[in-house]
């Protein structure tokens, strides 16, 4: 399979990229590591006649201690996310979902920025920085604005990205010793969840769901119960409630609602342990 | 477009179109086909090389990406007639049978015991996660690597 024909652009900076988005506009695509892009160009379901390639921006990669947060650059791979010591002592969730993410070979490629631009629900890190309450830092013709995770994820595949706008930087709240549990159903080790559902307590409990709709969901019935003092087993039950998820060959939208309601119980009681 | 890449040690330059994918690239412009085509959806893994050092999916990446880059693929393992470890594991441990996955276990092999140099059966079995096997059941092709790991028993 062959992606239909299209201009290759390297961007040497943020800069660049964005120039290079604003002459060629709707035309054009970003590619960063290309996990997600490429197999939907190689099936030419997409067909940018223009590719803008952030991937060699190395100044976007890197995981800072930032004081009150985390600064992720938003071109670092799911393999620097996976060994990094910084999260490792302030963010350990993000560092446990990002090696959730694919297999050994995806990882070397993908990046952060890539997957939350990309807006695909089945993915991994979405939920998490959802969950999180992370804040994605984009520049555009126009300057730098900041989107709060909650209203970036629009509907399917969409985003509130404008066309000419690059991801730079992901800034994610410290959560040192939350706990956490991340409870991902797939066929295959290496696949896309069927659904995911995340709990992380720390202080409060917010949980999230992969899969489950349009976009990454937070599971709000769940953490309202839990927040008005219903147990565990009786929060998890209200976990299909607000869902959207679709049917397909893995799984029809009772089945899906039924492992969310599963999943989200195991990840609180796991969260808790 | 114009790119420059070494492969197995060897420097090349080639005018490729853009949409090129870097398994074309190596099988069909540098000529070297002991890397394979499975699934060309990104999921089997047959197609693993090396792209500066660490495992990749080649079908899954565009020679253009690839410019710059030191390459390794699996005619680059061997000196000479002597195998690479990873290789004369496999040969000894009876990790294969038709061989089509082979070439890309073996990669995604080298890069993993780069990264965890004394794993363990677990570290193993998530490791090549990417990587899927029809014919073995897997379990030779982990003995295969625990013993180049030099960590089998």
């Amino acid at each position: 399979m062959i992606p239909a024909p299209f201009d290759y652009v390297r961007a040497g900076s943020a800069g660049e990229a964005i120039a290079a988005l604003a002459e060629h506009g709707d035309d054009a695509k970003l590619l960063a590591g290309g996990m997600s892009l490429l197999p939907l160009m190689k099936l030419r379901l997409a067909t940018p006649t223009v590719l803008v390639d952030v991937g060699r921006v190395r100044d976007l990669s890197y995981v800072r201690d930032a004081g009150d947060h985390l600064a992720v650059g938003a071109l670092t791979r799911h393999r620097d996310l996976e060994t990094s010591d910084v999260l490792a002592a302030h963010c350990a969730p993000l560092r446990t979902v990002a090696s959730e993410v694919g297999d050994n070979q995806v990882r070397h490629r993908g990046t952060i920025g890539g997957s939350v631009s990309h807006g695909d629900p089945a993915s991994d890190l979405p939920a998490l920085l959802l969950a999180l309450d992370a804040t994605f830092v984009v520049q555009g013709p126009g300057g730098e604005r900041t989107v709060a995770a909650a209203e970036f994820f629009r509907g399917f595949l969409e985003t509130a990205l404008e066309p000419d706008e690059l991801m730079t930087e992901i800034r994610v709240p410290k959560s040192r010793g939350a706990g956490f549990s991340y409870q991902k159903f797939q066929r295959r080790a290496q696949d896309w969840a069927i659904v995911g559902a995340m709990a992380v307590r720390n202080g409060d409990t917010r949980v999230a769901l992969v899969n489950m709709g349009a976009t990454p969901l937070r599971a709000v019935a769940v953490e309202e119960a839990l927040a008005g003092g219903a147990s565990m087993a009786e929060a998890a039950e209200r976990a299909g409630e607000g869902t959207e998820p679709s049917g397909d060959i893995n799984a029809t939208p009772e089945y899906r609602e039924h492992l969310a309601r599963v999943l989200v119980r195991r990840a609180l009681e796991a969260a808790s342990a | 477009m114009r790119i420059g890449t070494t492969v197995n040690g060897q420097a090349h330059e080639h005018d490729v179109e853009p949409r090129l994918l870097l398994v074309q690239y190596l099988r069909e412009v540098v000529g070297l086909t002991g890397t394979k085509i499975g699934c060309d959806t990104s999921s089997c893994g047959a197609c693993t090389v090396l792209v500066d050092g660490e495992s990749v999916k080649s079908c899954t990446m565009l020679a253009a990406q690839a410019d710059g880059s030191e390459i390794t693929t699996i005619e680059g393992l061997a000196d000479g007639d002597e195998l690479h470890p990873v290789q004369a594991a496999f040969h000894e441990s009876h990790a294969l049978q038709c061989g089509f996955c082979t070439a890309g276990m073996v990669m995604a092999t080298v890069s993993l015991l780069d990264e965890i140099p004394s794993p363990t059966e677990r570290d193993v079995r998530l490791g090549l996660e990417g990587n899927l096997c029809r014919c073995t059941g897997y379990h030779n092709i982990v003995k295969a690597v625990l013993a180049a790991a030099g960590t089998s028993r």
